[in-house]
C-alpha cells in the first residue's frame, strides 16, 4: 500500500468519524460514558500495552512514531468518555485569584482582558466560563475587552454558556448593566497603555457598535482607578506580562491572570514578586479554578484526558531512553 | 544625506523626550499621546501586509511555483472574509442583509461585523476556530514523538533536566498525588506534586529571573545605542 493510499484512509476515517459525531450533534445523541470499573479496565490496558512496548524494545524492536501517534490519539480521547474522579489539592497560586474575587464587594467593577484564540481554548475557556459564573454569582459587574482579535468572541462565547445556567437565568442579568463587551483593539500594549487614561479613547463603541456612553456600566469608568480587579486569560504576547509591566506597575491594578501552562513559568516571577494575585497555570489551574470555586466542568473533565497523555508521554520517553541504552548511546531514533 | 539624517534625528529626538517626560510631571502624559502615532502606523501595516500577501500568492501562482495550489485557498479565503468583513454581509432568519448594496436591512449598515448572524462571526465560529483548534491539537502528536525520539539521557546535565520533566509532567495531573501519598506529611517535599511547586517556584523562578534581567538590560542597552544613532540595521545599513 503506498503512502497516498494510507493518507487517503486516514483522511476518509476522520471524515467519517466527523460526520458520525455530526449527526450526533444534529439529532441530540447523550455522550456515551463509560462505567467506572470499565474505565479502570481501560486505563489498565492502556499501561499493560505500554509495558509489552517497553519489553518489545527491550528485545530489539523499534517503535515507530505512528504507533506514538496512535498512544497519544487513545490517551488523549479516551479518558473523555471515562468516569474516574480525581483528588486535586488547589494550589496557593489559584487560590490567591479566588480569594481576590471573594473579597470583592457586590456590584464592584471586574475587567476581564481574554488575550487568547480558539487554539488556547481548551485551557484558558474553562477558566474563563468559571470565572464569569463566579463573579456572577457574587453580583460582580463585567467589563471584557482583549488586544488579541478573537479574544472578545471566546469571551461571548463563555457568556452565552454561563447566561443560560439556571442559576444565572434566574438573576435576568442584562447587557450593558451587568455585563459589557468592549471587544479588541488593536495596538498591542499601547492599548493597555492608553487605557491607564481613558478607556473611551480606545474603545469608542462595544462589540456590538453601541456608544461607549450609552452604555451604563462603563458610562462613568474612565480609566483604571475605576477597576476594582483585573483578571487576565492570557496565552501569548501581548498578554499578563504586559499587563503586569503596564497595568500593575504603572496604574496600580490588582491583577489575577490565567495562562496556559507553556507560558505560566514565564509569569512565576510576578507571582512571587506580589503583582500578581494569582495565577491560574494551564488545564490543572483550570480545574484547581473550578474546584475551588465549587463549580466541576470541563477543566476537570479534560484533567483525566491530560494526566494519561502525560503518563504515556512518559511511557514513551522512558523506552525511547531504554532503546538509546541499548542501541550503545549512539543515535536518536528515527521513523 | 537628509535620507539618513531625518530619522536618526527623528528618532534621537522622540527618545529622548519620552524618557524625559517620565521625570517631569507636566509630561507624563506624553506617552500615552505618542501611543497614538502606533496606531496610524498599525493602519498603514494592514494595508501593506495584505497587499504584500496578495502580490507573493499571486506571483506564485503566476509562475506556477511548487504548492500554487494552496496560493489559490489563500487568495480565495483572503478576499472572502475581506469581502463579507468590508460589505458586512448578513442573514438573520432567512432574511439577507447586504446593506452596502442596497440589500436587505438598510440600519444594519451600523452594526458591527462580528454581530451574530454576520457572516464574518459564522466563519469565525464555524471554520476559524476549529480549524485553529486542529492545527494546535496536532501539538500533542509531534511533542509526543519528538520526546521519544530525542528527549535523552546523555549526560548529566541532559539527566536532570528529563527528571525535571518527569516531575512536572506528573506534578500537574493528580497521578502525580497518587503515587507519592504514601509518603509521610513531615516529608511532605518528596511529594511528587511538591516537588513539581519547588522546582517551579525555585530553579525556574531563578532561571526566568535572571532572562527577564538579561532582557532589560538588553533593551536598556539597545535604546541607548538607536537613541545615540550607533545602531542603524533598521536604516538598511548593515552595520552599526
Amino acid at each position: 500500500m503506498t503512502t497516498r493510499t494510507k493518507e487517503l484512509i486516514a483522511v476518509a476515517a476522520i471524515l467519517v468519524f466527523a460526520l458520525i459525531f455530526y449527526i450526533g450533534r444534529v439529532s441530540g445523541w447523550q455522550a456515551t460514558e463509560f462505567s467506572t470499573g470499565t474505565s479502570i479496565v481501560v486505563v489498565v490496558l492502556l499501561l499493560a500495552s505500554l509495558l509489552w512496548m517497553l519489553a518489545l524494545t527491550i528485545r530489539g524492536r523499534l517503535i515507530g512514531r505512528r504507533v506514538v501517534f496512535l498512544y497519544v490519539g487513545v490517551a488523549v480521547a479516551m479518558p473523555l468518555f471515562m468516569k474516574l474522579s480525581q483528588e486535586m489539592p488547589v494550589s496557593l497560586a489559584v487560590l490567591g485569584v479566588y480569594d481576590a474575587v471573594m473579597e470583592l464587594q457586590p456590584g464592584s467593577k471586574v475587567l476581564i482582558a481574554c488575550d487568547y484564540d480558539p487554539p488556547t481554548a481548551p485551557e484558558l475557556q474553562p477558566m474563563a466560563e468559571t470565572f464569569i459564573r463566579l463573579c456572577f454569582q457574587r453580583d460582580l459587574k463585567i467589563i471584557i475587552m482583549g488586544i488579541w482579535p478573537q479574544g472578545p468572541q471566546q469571551a461571548n462565547l463563555a457568556l452565552e454558556k454561563i447566561l443560560a445556567e439556571p442559576e444565572i437565568a434566574a438573576k435576568n442579568l442584562e447587557y450593558g448593566i451587568d455585563y459589557v463587551n468592549l471587544g479588541f483593539q488593536a495596538g498591542n500594549e499601547f492599548v493597555i497603555q492608553r487605557m491607564g487614561g481613558s478607556f473611551k479613547s480606545m474603545f469608542r463603541t462595544d462589540y456590538g457598535g453601541i456608544p461607549y456612553d450609552d452604555l451604563p456600566l462603563v458610562r462613568n469608568v474612565r480609566n483604571f482607578s475605576n477597576i476594582d480587579y483585573c483578571f487576565n486569560l492570557s496565552s501569548g504576547f501581548p498578554g499578563t506580562v504586559e499587563w503586569v509591566q503596564i497595568a500593575v506597575d504603572r496604574y496600580g491594578v490588582k491583577l489575577g491572570a490565567g495562562n496556559t501552562a507553556v507560558q505560566a513559568p514565564t509569569v512565576y516571577p510576578y507571582l512571587s514578586a506580589g503583582q500578581l494575585t494569582g495565577l491560574l497555570g494551564g488545564m490543572s489551574g483550570a480545574a484547581e479554578f473550578e474546584i475551588a470555586a465549587d463549580a466541576r466542568g470541563k477543566g476537570t473533565k479534560y484533567m483525566l484526558s491530560q494526566s494519561v497523555s502525560h503518563i504515556v508521554v512518559i511511557a514513551f520517553v522512558i523506552i525511547g531512553n531504554v532503546a538509546f541504552i541499548m542501541s550503545g548511546r549512539r543515535s536518536a531514533l528515527k521513523g | 544625506m537628509f535620507k539618513r539624517r531625518i530619522p536618526l534625528f527623528i528618532l534621537a529626538f522622540v527618545g529622548t523626550l519620552l524618557i524625559v517626560s517620565v521625570f517631569i510631571p507636566p509630561m507624563e502624559n506624553l506617552g500615552e499621546d505618542f501611543t497614538l502615532f502606533f496606531d496610524i502606523i498599525a493602519v498603514f501595516a494592514f494595508f501593506l501586509g495584505g497587499g504584500n500577501l496578495v502580490r507573493i500568492h499571486f506571483g506564485k501562482l503566476r509562475r506556477r511555483k511548487k504548492d500554487w495550489g494552496f496560493s489559490i485557498v489563500t487568495l480565495v479565503a483572503f478576499f472572502f472574509m475581506l469581502t463579507i468583513g468590508l460589505l458586512k454581509v448578513s442573514s438573520v432568519g432567512g432574511v439577507w442583509n447586504i446593506p452596502l448594496l442596497g440589500i436587505g436591512d438598510p440600519a444594519a449598515i451600523a452594526a458591527s461585523p462580528t454581530t451574530e448572524g454576520s457572516w464574518f462571526q459564522e466563519t469565525f465560529n464555524y471554520v476559524i476556530n476549529p480549524l485553529q483548534s486542529t492545527m494546535y491539537a496536532l501539538l500533542a502528536f509531534f511533542v509526543a514523538s519528538a520526546s521519544y525520539r530525542a528527549f535523552r539521557a546523555k549526560n548529566r546535565e541532559a539527566t536532570l533536566l528529563l527528571l525535571a520533566a518527569f516531575i512536572i509532567l506528573l506534578g500537574r495531573t493528580p497521578f502525580g498525588m497518587e503515587l507519592t501519598r504514601w509518603v509521610p506529611e513531615s516529608f511532605s517535599v518528596l511529594q511528587i506534586p511538591n516537588m513539581a511547586i519547588w522546582i517551579m517556584n525555585s530553579p525556574n523562578l531563578a532561571g526566568q529571573r535572571a532572562i527577564l534581567i538579561g532582557i532589560g538590560l538588553g533593551v536598556v542597552s539597545m535604546s541607548l545605542r538607536l537613541i545615540l544613532g550607533i545602531e542603524r540595521s533598521y536604516l538598511g545599513e548593515d552595520r552599526g
